[in-house]
């Protein structure tokens, strides 16, 4: 089946592409790209004002099977990112039973297989992410793993950190850690600011981000191999982060949405919809992300996308679960807060949002290229929108950008043959 | 009239309101001197007592306020553990509001508990202590406490000693007596400090002989000593030695300072006995004094539509 996208404008600064040009999809491949292109198609789609970038990467998603069905499954959350503008995720271990082993990395796989969505399973660190030994990181790196973490959870043991960079290096994967010192954090729900003193909220500092950090650096030094920073909330940290590059060490680091849009004074509603680990800071840590993100000390933009069941999230504050729903606000908010405000180029966040995603974590690539895969992402970049939560594809509906007035967003994509626009998913073979 | 249908903390709460309060207390204060204690004020008004944290001394000040109102009381007791999270608050509460109840006085352990509380039903919402977050009537009660005994509160040096990063106590005090025009300090251990305290403007003193130097007045926390790591500092003989408020410590001011303690005493920890009982202690009184200022926040809230 050949498919005609007429009249976008085409960005894909991996190969110099910036024009208005048309796209010929044959069976899933790029044929064409050129200006108006004769050949006949079995559809035409007019894109004019849309933008066709390479498909977006979330590599930083929870998914809630096998586990928690209730909040998310492989399906609804392949649903939500689809919906979102993304045609590739890598979602965390953190289920039920955890991915620790090569079974339970074959049953996502299963799960997600002939999907639009590429859905790259992380392996766990340790053992049902106890911290206690490590994982089958073998198995899971032939099964098909593309990093390791035990995220929603630090790895607090640093000789199992040290085994971990070390026994991870030989299958050249990274390790994602969730910074969090815990003898710091403890009962902690908020940043510690002047914020959680007025709201009197148990307190989670940022100095439990930057310590773990800092440890990691130095095992790094010690024994190589790859590090990734998640979900980077401290400016010390993104300071840390900077320094460690000079050193010209593998270490690599992300920021989610949240972290540049909200700061700890919206805990003041309560609303768990804000809980969030690590926790929403100051407007002093966003100008820092903002910077990091500008001279590339942060390499990528992921939602951490963690659904959770309205019974939970209405919990008293300090006892609902952390986190919250991102990826069908993630395009949104990045579009909103970073470019439609010059902080960051579009082709600057295609790097963020694709290509760095993608190297780090060794995806397929998506480049707007003749003779490879279409893995396309098609944005509205003017498109003025409000989020509501009650049209999520996502099961849950844990977010704290319901009835924001949002500039910018995915329209489709197309991946695997397959395509999604204008509500629309079907088959392009 | 008090320009919020709700009582969740002091933070934000108009000078004017917290005058209104003051002054409808006096009133009530009078009232309690009387053979006679009783006034027909809330007759026919519905008040629960929600205490999800067992605090037998503020729920009977608070019970004691509704009754001499004539208010119908209901009272409810609910254990929380850790456990038993958030259901439990809107279950009972889904369960109560059925009963057609006009004000609810709450205590929870956790922080936000009352603001989610206004989400979920009609009737007001008085705080009766959240977690570490506030203790409205409390402090409202130690600011009445001090204007009765000196006169006023603005321009005064009121000190707060003890474990401030823990308590609702302190930070409702910070809250009232700054918007109220005092010179507001804190004493205590840094481990003990809220981080950026002073960004409320308040004064940090980690000497006790320096916060006796500042005060005229001293409201004195009560200590608890938790265990292992959770402990923010090492020995109650340690704190004692350090921050007990004693007889040779005052005699080192050349002022008056009046003691005040939000019990119960911990006796010759963070206040020597001869202090607590001695004739500058003003700690029985506030007791009294508790009743006819929950008084006048239930009789303020409870007509509260009906001036309108
Ligand atoms: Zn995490």
């Amino acid at each position: 089946m050949k498919i005609l996208l007429k009249n976008a404008y085409l960005l894909d600064p991996q190969v110099n592409l910036s024009d208005e040009l048309d796209l010929l999809v044959e069976n899933g491949i790029i044929t064409k790209v050129e200006s108006n292109i004769k050949d006949k198609a079995d559809a035409v789609y007019d894109l004019k004002n849309f933008v066709i970038v390479p498909g977006f990467a979330d590599a930083h998603v929870h998914f809630r099977e096998p586990g928690r069905e209730d909040e998310e499954t492989i399906q609804s959350g392949i649903e939500a990112a689809m919906n979102g503008g993304f045609t590739a995720v890598c979602c965390m271990p953190n289920t039920d039973p955890a991915i620790d082993c090569a079974e339970v990395v074959t049953f996502v796989k299963d799960r997600a297989a002939n999907s639009i969505i590429d859905v790259y399973p992380i392996g766990a660190v340790t053992k049902k992410r106890e911290g206690k030994e490590l994982a089958l990181l073998g198995e899971m790196y032939e099964a098909g793993v593309v990093a390791f973490s035990d995220d929603g959870e630090p790895v607090s043991n640093s000789k199992i950190m040290k085994y971990a960079l070390e026994y991870s290096s030989m299958f050249d994967l990274p390790i994602i850690e969730h910074c969090e010192d815990k003898s710091l954090t403890e009962n902690g729900v908020m940043n510690e600011s002047i914020n959680s003193t007025k709201f009197g909220l148990p307190p989670h500092p940022s100095l439990a981000e930057v310590i773990i950090a800092l440890r990691d650096i130095a095992i790094l030094k010690y024994t190589g191999g790859k590090l990734h920073l998640a979900h980077i909330s401290a400016k010390e940290t993104v300071e840390v982060l900077r320094q460690a590059k000079k050193e010209n060490l593998k270490i690599t680091g992300e920021v989610t949405p949240h972290h540049f849009s909200l700061t700890d004074d919206i805990v003041e509603t309560y609303d768990t919809n804000t809980k969030v680990n690590p926790p929403l800071r100051t407007q002093a840590d966003i100008n820092a992300i903002i910077k990091g993100l500008k001279d590339g000390t942060i390499d990528i933009i992921a939602s951490d996308h963690a659904p959770h069941s309205i019974e939970e999230k209405e919990w008293e504050y300090i006892y609902a679960p952390f986190g919250i729903v991102g990826l069908e606000t993630s395009i949104g908010l990045t579009l909103t807060k970073l470019f439609h405000t010059s902080i960051l180029s579009l082709e600057e966040i295609i790097y963020k949002m694709s290509v760095n995603p993608r190297k780090i974590f060794k995806l397929r690539e998506a480049k707007i290229q003749t003779g490879i895969e279409a893995n396309l992402t098609i944005l509205d970049l003017n498109c003025e929108w409000v989020v509501d939560k009650f049209s999520f594809k996502s099961k849950s509906i844990n977010s704290p950008f319901h009835g924001w007035k949002l500039k910018g967003k995915a329209v489709g994509v197309l991946n695997n043959s397959k395509l999604y626009f204008e509500n629309k998913l079907i088959s392009i073979i | 009239m008090l320009s919020s249908r709700h009582l969740l903390g002091l933070y934000g709460v108009p000078k004017k309101d917290i005058e209104l309060i003051l002054d409808t207390a006096k009133t009530f204060r009078e009232i309690i001197e009387r053979p006679i204690k009783k006034v027909p004020t809330l007759q026919g008004k519905t008040v629960v007592n929600l205490f999800f944290e067992s605090s037998t001394r503020t729920r009977i000040s608070f019970e004691l306020a509704e009754k001499r109102l004539s208010a119908d009381v209901l009272n409810f007791s609910a254990s929380t553990s850790s456990l038993t999270k958030g259901e439990t608050l809107k279950d009972t509460v889904r369960n109560i509001e059925a009963m057609k109840i006009d004000m609810v006085v709450i205590r929870h352990s956790a922080a936000g508990s009352p603001h989610y509380l206004t989400q979920l039903i009609e009737a007001n919402v008085i705080n009766a202590g959240d977690g570490t977050h506030e203790h409205p009537t409390q402090a409202l009660l130690d600011m009445y406490t001090i204007r009765e005994k000196i006169g006023k509160l603005e321009g005064l040096n009121v000190c707060i000693v003890g474990d401030i990063s823990h308590s609702r106590v302190a930070m409702s005090n910070i809250f009232g007596l700054i918007t109220m025009g005092a010179n507001v300090a804190v004493c205590g251990p840094k481990t003990m400090i809220p981080k950026d305290l002073e960004k409320l403007g308040v004064t940090v003193f980690t000497n006790i002989d320096d916060a006796i130097k500042f005060a005229d007045v001293l409201n004195i926390l009560r200590i608890q000593l938790e265990r292992g790591a959770a402990s923010n500092f090492p020995s109650l003989r340690e704190y004692h030695r350090l921050y007990g408020v004693t007889k040779e410590r005052l005699l080192k001011s050349k002022k008056e300072i009046l003691i005040m303690h939000p019990g119960p005493i911990n006796r010759g920890v963070e206040l020597a006995s001869d202090i607590a009982d001695g004739s500058n202690s003003v700690i029985l009184e506030q007791v009294t004094n508790g009743v006819a200022v929950r008084m006048a926040v239930l009789y303020l809230i409870g007509t509260r539509s009906e001036n309108n």
